[in-house]
């Protein structure tokens, strides 16, 4: 029951082009005066520089996650909040950012001192292979209308 | 005003340190900084982008040339639209496809319509904080009279762009209506004038982001080369030869010449030098080589704010992106004003064994791609370069050099904010751009 609080966000980019983050402040043009009553921004890396990690309401989640740090840094997100959204395509099925996981042997053999100097997974993970999601968000990049379909559906349930 | 209150407040007496400003262990984010002092000198400063490689260079290898911008597009969210246009530009040059003049005029709208969106985004939302000392944008107090202004016009200027980016290209990101030989989608007039009627309205807002950036009270003075794609008649971001800023304008073809590749290994990009030293690209740039070349209109409107460039002072960058916000509005306005546009059909050639360059001005810089295509219209390889890369080492010597003009008695939140902020104003990328560093002072 949160009738007049307003809910706690997290907005957590990964291995991707951050798209969905251009989207997500394009639609803050039109509904950013709406937005300032209802969410307390709590980590949103591009719209502030004092983030804080505690207890969330919905975490969104763009990117693939391509090490053990964005693992346990996924994880810890998860615990943190009680509904995590995965947001646009390598979020959701790991693609493009997991290119790599296709490469043919050449290719790997081409990349394989980067993998290991900067201790990347063998192979690029969707959100859901680390962590439960609890709603996804599809798109390259994201459809507007269906992030905003998915934010009210959220934000209702928290108002009940 | 200093936003880290979590830091204690220190005076730095010992001119021997580490200092580490670190995105792992508070943020996630695409760069951080480590920096080391002895005997009141910056021994190194190495600016690290730390986002992970996904290798679009190999990606690319074996896929059908048609599907290369879309792909090479998904390197950069933010200047997604400015790598569709240098990857087109390269595959036309391998293809030997001459784009018609409708098409060019798009493609200057396209990237018109990027440049207004992106730099808003930074001038607003990033950097705009700073200057009214607050930690977010959406902080700024709408009873506040200046600050309601501020929202107002930032969330309505950046409303603007994007409304006519997807009038013109379809989406502000990863654009579909631009392709290989020409547009797939062509603006209506309903959408014309919807647009001419938006850039109006927003236009004083334009010259009030302007006056800000004029007036901005923060100043860092380094003296270095600057290097941008100058355009041979209007102000532009797509034609031209690439002025060195040393007397010098060498063509697209003849780039990777010119270019060093540095290999950073505590990066996971490369820095780029020229003639041995380092540069920087981007809005600045584009200013002190091509003022001239801005539209009328803009240069009536801009008064002494140009008078400033040539500039070496960094911040003046953020300048330099408002006024082409004027400019980017002034030219469209007069394009959708004068001519009209019709269906085209797109031009295709024959696949052909050959290498096409492409050079644009992304928001942030000169952006290089090259591909190299066989017979069968697969591409084999290629190679991109991006503005951050080049800028890369410049940044490095700006912040050695800040930092040793703020030593030995400056607190370290100061000298956090004071670095962040500088590192800001080359407007990085949207996953560096905003807020990212933490500091961890390891004193010996």
């Amino acid at each position: 029951m949160i009738q007049d609080k307003k809910l706690k966000i997290g907005w957590f980019s990964f291995s991707c082009c951050e798209d969905n983050t251009v989207v997500f402040t394009e639609l803050m043009n039109d509904h950013w005066q709406e937005w300032k009553k209802l969410f307390d921004f709590r980590h949103v890396r591009v719209l502030k520089s004092n983030n804080v990690l505690d207890d969330l309401d919905i975490a969104f989640i763009e990117g693939a996650i391509a090490s053990d740090e964005h693992a346990a840094r996924l994880k810890e997100i998860r615990v943190k909040s009680k509904k995590l959204v995965a947001i646009g395509a390598c979020a959701v099925v790991g693609m493009p950012a997991a290119q790599r996981n296709y490469f043919n042997e050449k290719q790997k053999q081409e990349i394989e001192f980067l993998v290991a100097r900067f201790q990347a997974l063998p192979k690029v993970l969707k959100v859901s292979d680390v962590v439960k999601t609890d709603a996804e968000v599809g798109g390259c990049p994201m459809d507007p209308a269906k992030f905003l379909e998915m934010v009210n559906k959220l934000v209702a349930e928290f108002k009940k | 005003m200093w936003p880290r209150s979590s830091i204690n407040e220190r005076t730095m007496h010992n001119t021997d340190f580490d200092l580490k400003l670190d995105r792992l262990t508070k943020v996630e984010g695409s760069a951080s900084l480590d920096i080391r002092v002895k005997n009141g000198q910056v021994e190194y400063a190495h600016f690290q982008i730390t986002e992970y490689k996904r290798f679009f260079t190999q990606a690319m290898q074996r896929k059908p040339i048609i599907a290369l911008p879309q792909l090479l597009s998904r390197i950069c969210g933010t200047c997604s639209n400015a790598h569709i246009m240098a990857s087109i530009e390269a595959c036309e040059h391998a293809l030997d496809i001459k784009p018609s003049e409708q098409t060019k005029i798009l493609r200057d709208l396209t990237m018109y319509g990027l440049n207004i969106r992106d730099h808003a985004l930074h001038l607003y939302l990033f950097a705009l904080p700073d200057v009214r000392g607050k930690d977010a944008f959406l902080d700024f107090d709408e009873n506040d009279p200046v600050e309601h202004q501020m929202l107002h016009d930032a969330f309505e200027i950046k409303a603007a762009g994007n409304f006519f980016s997807e009038l013109i290209a379809g989406r502000s990101v990863h654009a579909p209506y631009p392709v290989i030989g020409g547009f797939m989608h062509f603006p209506d007039q309903k959408g014309i004038t919807e647009a001419i009627k938006k850039f109006e309205a927003v236009r004083p807002a334009v010259l009030r982001t302007i006056e800000i950036y004029k007036n901005q009270p923060f100043h860092f003075d380094r003296k270095t080369n600057f290097m941008a794609l100058v355009p041979y008649d209007h102000y532009g971001f797509i034609e031209g030869c690439i002025n060195t800023g040393l007397g010098e304008c060498i063509t697209e073809e003849g780039y990777r010449d010119h270019l060093e590749r540095v290999v950073l290994p505590y990066s996971q990009a490369s820095g780029y030098k020229y003639r041995g030293g380092a540069y920087m690209v981007g809005a600045l740039a584009r200013m002190n080589l091509a003022k001239n070349l801005l539209h009328a209109r803009t240069k009536d409107a801009s008064g002494g704010a140009l008078d400033i460039f040539p500039s070496t002072d960094i911040y003046m960058s953020n300048l330099a992106q408002a006024i082409e916000i004027l400019h980017c509005l002034d030219h469209s306005l007069e394009i959708l004003k004068t001519r009209k546009f019709n269906p085209e059909p797109i031009i295709k050639k024959p696949f052909r064994e050959a290498v096409g360059i492409g050079v644009v001005e992304a928001p942030r810089g000169t952006l290089y791609h090259k591909v190299v295509v066989g017979a069968d219209g697969m591409v084999k390889e290629g190679e991109i370069i991006v503005p951050t890369g080049q800028n890369q080492i410049n940044i490095e010597n700006d912040v050695a050099a800040l930092v040793e003009k703020m030593l030995p008695d400056t607190s370290q939140e100061k000298m956090q904010f004071e670095i962040e902020k500088l590192i800001r104003a080359y407007d990085p990328c949207m996953s560096c751009a905003a807020h990212f560093l933490k500091v961890k002072w390891l004193e010996p």
